[in-house]
């Protein structure tokens, strides 16, 4: 048993239960995906509308495929949380909990399809290498 | 226990009553910029499990990527993501307790419309 007054269990975790939290990631991910979405935007852009070995020979290279990864993987959570802020502001009860679960389910099938994608670039990518030799 | 008097109390401004503003403008486009984006997300994800699956399945989504469509979809994500990038910005420097006279926040509100639509342009013109 921890020795803890009422107002010492609840100071600094506010109506949501889990404090600034979710603001401070918000904020985190925010300035870092400041420094990293415009590189991906012009990766991304470049290769969008090409032949499949241009996007093959791409996404095989480490740079493009860390950068859209780290773009999917921390964007996608800034998106899923965002998306649970708009939902608490509109929705109550079963809606909210059903819309929140639908965004996070969104967000997570996303990151898991491009991180798949990404590795069996680079696989094709190296297996095409081979071939080459 | 005495009757609790109802008393009619003043309602506070919300978004049927307040008349429309650059600053609120600014500030709900931020949030549906933001949760517009998935679409394009999505879009770009399945055009690159395309690429990975095979080329008949590539050229399905290659088609649809570069249709009108798909075009259109890319177009809006770029405002979007940079809108959103911008009054982000803008958060951030809220959130420092700078730039909230209604003056500057004004200014810095109509500086986000104006900067989103230059990067557009240079985004389009550069990729």
């Amino acid at each position: 048993m921890r020795y803890l007054t009422a107002r010492k269990r609840a100071e600094g975790k506010g109506a949501s239960g889990t404090g600034t939290e979710h603001h401070w990631y918000m904020t985190m991910s925010a300035v870092g995906l400041a420094f990293i979405v415009p590189v991906f935007l012009f990766v991304f852009g470049s290769t969008i509308g090409a032949p499949q070995e241009a996007v093959i020979a791409t996404f095989s290279r480490p740079f493009p495929a860390i950068l859209t990864a780290l773009v999917t993987v921390v964007g996608m959570r800034h998106f899923a949380k965002g998306a649970q802020m708009m939902i608490e502001d509109y929705a109550q009860g079963s809606a909210r909990k059903a819309g929140i679960i639908v965004a996070y389910s969104i967000s997570y099938a996303v990151t898991a399809v491009v991180l798949y994608a990404l590795a069996k670039l680079t696989l094709i990518g190296f297996f095409l290498g081979i071939m080459a030799h | 226990m005495a009757d609790v008097k109802r008393v009619e109390r003043p309602l506070s401004p919300h978004l049927q009553i307040y008349r429309p503003q650059l600053t609120s403008l600014t500030s709900i486009l931020t949030r549906i910029t933001g949760n517009a984006l998935i679409v394009g997300v999505i879009l770009a994800a399945w055009w690159l499990l395309a690429a990975a699956t095979s080329p008949e399945y590539f050229e399905v989504a290659n088609a649809v990527v570069t249709s009108w469509f798909g075009k259109l979809v890319f177009f809006g994500s770029i405002w979007a993501v940079w809108y959103h990038y911008l009054a982000g910005l803008r958060h951030l420097y809220f959130d420092a307790g700078k730039g909230l006279e209604i003056a500057t926040a004004e200014k810095l509100g109509l500086a986000c419309i104006i900067g989103s639509v230059v990067l557009t342009i240079v985004t389009v013109i550069l990729v």
